[in-house]
């Protein structure tokens, strides 16, 4: 067990240093290395910092952690009802075998990243490609000092029925957790997964997780994140996704809880014909602050994104959104849509909404839009009309707002799930 | 149809790159400048040399020492070299005795007027518009003065504003922008040479539109402009700002400071049309403008911002209204051209703290050549601004596959009852247009010019009838090129 306190970046370092990754081979014990000269020269973002100019860490940084295993829990709660899928339990960073229930499925290796650490070639190929490139000091914690994971790797030409559903759990207190994961679509290939995020008993705890992400040409890969951690707890979340030729890739962000949420989500798009699709909903309570921080960062032509993310705020939770397109010169033709729709519901919600546009190639239509305001009046008028209350009215108008974004999920019982979730906080 | 393509993308490409400034010429009169550098004792020297009231030193020596403090922040979408603010000279006025008759001013300085297209004696003629010219930061002649005076509008330079009115002076400068507000707000606060001054009385609308014309012109003397312009309770102005420069080698600095007051009920409408030279077409040379513009709006007034930018080699311009009062309404409308190595970087600010206020920003981004240009802008609604309302539009246009447009909208709302919207398109004049017109018989340059037009319409048409003729006529040199 080791104690760490993160108000000083050394003290912290110091700490997490006796975390002992020596059985692992060389080359990762490198790459290890490598992240933590990088640490050196990076440090704890303040307000100053644009990219977190709306999120101080104060709440989060101002704490003794500890690294521990976690005890024996129980996840029934946590599945998602007449979901048929693959269960992969993390807890608080490790690989939990006896909870997972992983059936053999053709074309499709599931590992613990450790274990593929030690015998796949493929994830030599790929881990730490995506992610060494941004130096993002919770990016460069996790690559430091990750502890285990999960690997699921896609052959080529597979196209995988059952979604794999993982559960990482954060448990205990004052629990650090850094799981990292790494998601491989070969060519053709068609894979489904579901990362649920959740704190079981205990508060405050913190979890830096990374996954990466690589999508294959004229691969499909869907990635459906859903944070509901109740009582105290924090996430720092970062997917790097890498996407080949006419590659389609989505993602659906659902943040139903969690006292202190940052996504931050970059795609790079580095090849031809490719299609993204980010979508989210974040539904803010209590004193919840949910950040979302997107890139697509378009560098090739005669590709498609899509940006939707829609936020209903509620009590004195705070949200953030940041969307970020970048169209490099040679990225013609290139169509990339952004929108960010938002609703107070109250007059100490807060909403900081920034859409960014960075234009370097002219043959491009590009468009983004953001609102912030309060339903429909005259919607709400036409539904107590015919005999529709004035509260079910507001509530039906809410959940309307919040559907809106998940038409991309594209797994049944999960829409169900998350349906059913809007409508027991909203509805009536 | 493929060859009418290759001539909307290469012909016109190349037709901005030989494109000309039109404006460059540097009038030879004699300047008495101070050497340059800068240090505490310029400061002293500059408001010696002016003769100004204690209390105005202390507040350019405060602003110098929070100036030496601060540093160049980094967050705009532009680079350019660090400016060697050792190497300028601050203060520069023509030598000549300027309190003259309209009859005596020296006739080269006529010239140039002329050649700006704004001779005194016809813009009385015609306009009737009265101006301030300002060159190389003296005011040289002030028309319709008298006129002006018999409804007690104030007009005049900002010189004279501080030896006539100290008191108004007093109590308005560095109100909306303060000294330390940023880098080149202090910078200004501490050196500024000369600028205008206007106030208009409870109850007063000002009969014609007010204007200056700056012109930087002495090479190598950065200009630190001032305005400060107060509306009285009740009363309406509208404020016209022009600027063009010599064509010069050497980067010049041009930090202004702009603020207005716009008092309960009043209306303050500023235009500004600003060409200077952006550089050659290799990005050499060029002006840097960065400029704080700020207005503040009491109850139920009203501050409407246009702008017309056309020219600089680097430009970094926010004009914003602080939404004060109850029922405020801020207006932005901005057209923003860069070509060949021009950056620009300019948006607005609105910031609601007032009940029911209500904000509009539309902002045309054309870019051409080599160039970048962004829009940067603030939608701030606090707490107890209810009702807060807010539309936002900000279109690009790319012509070319070097240039570049980005949009950074930052959009900060604290109140339910906000009505946000904020919506941005980029794109380039589609060939299905192009081709429509060509159809009809308008060649493609024109159509092209059509089109740029129209796509400018919704900014052009806020502007006063003297202005917008210019305006479009800036357009032209910026984009139309020399054929047709």
């Amino acid at each position: 067990m080791t104690t760490t306190t993160l108000t000083k970046k050394d003290i912290l370092l110091e700490s997490l240093g006796q975390l002992n990754f020596t059985n692992e081979p060389d080359f990762y014990q490198d790459l290890r290395q490598q992240a933590l000269a990088e640490i050196e020269n990076l440090e704890l973002p303040t307000s100053k910092t644009e990219y977190w100019k709306y999120t101080r860490l104060g709440k989060i940084v101002n704490k003794t952690y500890q690294v521990t295993s976690g005890i024996e829990i129980n996840i029934d709660q946590h599945l998602i009802p007449a979901l048929d899928a693959n269960i992969i339990v993390l807890i608080n960073g490790l690989f939990n075998k006896s909870l997972s229930n992983i059936q053999e499925q053709e074309g499709v290796k599931v590992l613990s990243l450790s274990d593929g650490k030690e015998r796949g070639v493929v994830i030599r190929d790929h881990f730490n490609k995506y992610t060494s490139t941004k130096s993002e000091l919770f990016l460069a914690l996790n690559n430091a000092y990750h502890t285990d994971g999960v690997c699921i790797h896609a052959e080529k030409n597979s196209i995988v029925e059952k979604p794999y559903h993982i559960i990482n759990v954060t448990t205990g207190n004052q629990t650090i957790s850094q799981s990292r994961n790494l998601f491989i679509g070969e060519t053709n290939s068609s894979v489904k997964i579901i990362e649920s995020f959740v704190n079981i008993e205990g508060s405050e705890n913190f979890i830096n997780n990374v996954s990466e992400i690589y999508v294959g040409e004229n691969a499909q890969l869907e990635y459906n994140k859903i944070q509901n951690k109740e009582d105290e707890s924090y996430q720092i979340s970062t997917e790097q996704v890498y996407q080949k030729a006419n590659s389609n890739f989505t993602i659906n962000t659902i943040t139903l809880d969690g006292t202190f949420v940052r996504n931050n989500l970059n795609i790079e798009v580095d090849a031809e014909g490719c299609e993204t699709n980010l979508n989210g909903i974040y539904l803010g309570k209590d004193s919840n602050h949910i950040d979302n921080h997107t890139i697509v960062d378009h560098l090739k032509p005669n590709c498609n994104s899509n940006e939707v993310y829609k936020g209903i705020l509620d009590n004195n939770s705070v949200g953030v959104f940041n969307g970020k397109v970048f169209v490099r010169p040679d990225a013609q033709k290139t169509n990339a849509f952004q929108q960010n729709n938002n609703i107070l519901l109250t007059d100490d919600a807060v909403i900081n909404s920034k859409p960014e546009l960075e234009i370097y190639a002219d043959d491009v239509k590009c468009s983004h839009g953001s609102t912030i305001g309060q339903l429909d009046d005259e919607a709400i008028f036409y539904l107590q009309a015919r005999g529709v209350g004035k509260r079910s009215a507001i509530n039906m108008m809410i959940t309307a707002f919040a559907k809106d974004a998940l038409g991309r999920i594209s797994i049944e019982a999960l829409k169900e799930y998350v349906d059913n979730k809007i409508e027991t906080r909203f509805g009536n | 149809m493929k060859k009418v393509k290759a001539y909307t993308e290469e012909e016109l490409e190349k037709n901005l790159e030989n494109q000309e400034y039109k404006y460059g010429f540097t009038t030879d009169i004699e300047s008495e400048v101070i050497p340059v550098g800068l240090n505490e004792d310029v400061v002293r020297l500059i408001s010696s040399k002016k003769n100004e009231p204690t209390w105005l030193l202390d507040f350019r020596l405060k602003a110098f020492a929070q100036w030496q403090k601060m540093t160049e922040k980094d967050w705009a979408h532009v680079n350019y070299p660090e400016v060697d603010f050792q190497a300028i000279s601050y203060y520069a006025a023509p030598k000549e005795n300027v309190e003259v008759d309209w009859d005596d001013v020296d006739p080269e300085l006529k010239a140039t007027m002329d050649k700006l297209g704004i001779s005194m004696d016809e813009q009385k003629a015609l306009s009737g518009v009265a101006v301030d010219f300002v060159m190389d930061s003296v005011s040289v002649k002030t028309s319709f003065k008298e006129k002006l005076a018999e409804l007690g509008i104030i007009f005049c330079s900002f010189s004279e504003a501080v030896q006539d009115h100290p008191d108004l002076v007093k109590q308005y400068l560095g109100s909306v922008v303060p000294a330390t507000d940023n880098f080149y707000a202090a910078l200004n606060s501490a050196v500024f040479s000369d600028g205008s001054f206007c106030y208009i009385p409870k109850g007063v609308r000002c009969p014609m539109e007010l204007s200056t014309y700056f012109r930087i012109n002495e090479a190598n003397t950065g200009q630190f402009e001032r305005t400060l312009l107060i509306a009285d309770e009740g009363s309406y102005v509208s404020y016209l700002e022009g600027c063009t420069a010599p064509q010069r080698d050497e980067n010049q600095l041009h930090a202004a400071v702009v603020e207005l007051i716009s008092l309960d009920n009043a209306e303050i409408k500023y235009s500004t049309v600003q060409n200077w030279y952006p550089g050659d077409k290799d990005g050499k040379g060029g002006i840097y403008n960065f400029v704080t513009k700020r207005g503040i709006c009491h109850t139920n007034s009203k501050i409407s911002w246009t702008q017309v930018e056309t020219g600089s080699a680097v430009t970094w311009k926010y004009p914003s209204c602080i939404l004060k009062g109850d029922n405020a309404i801020g207006e932005f409308f901005s057209v923003a051209v860069t070509n060949n190595h021009q950056q620009a970087d300019t948006g607005t600010k609105m910031i609601h703290l007032g009940k029911n206020t209500k904000s509009t920003v539309i902002s045309k981004g054309i870019s051409a050549g080599f160039s970048n240009n962004s829009y940067r802008g603030l939608i701030q609604v606090n707490k107890n601004a209810k009702n807060a309302r807010n539309f936002t539009q900000c279109d690009s246009l790319l012509m070319g596959d070097k240039c570049g447009a980005h949009t950074f909208p930052y959009i900060e709302t604290k109140n339910s009852t906000a009505k946000i919207e904020h919506e941005a398109t980029t794109s380039k004049i589609g060939e299905d247009q192009i081709f429509y017109c060509n159809q009809r018989g308008i060649d493609t340059e024109k159509a092209i010019n059509l089109i740029v037009n129209g796509y400018c319409r919704d900014v052009l048409n806020k502007l006063p009838m003297e202005f917008a003729v210019e305006a479009q006529k800036l357009l032209e040199i910026s984009l139309e090129g020399s054929v047709g």
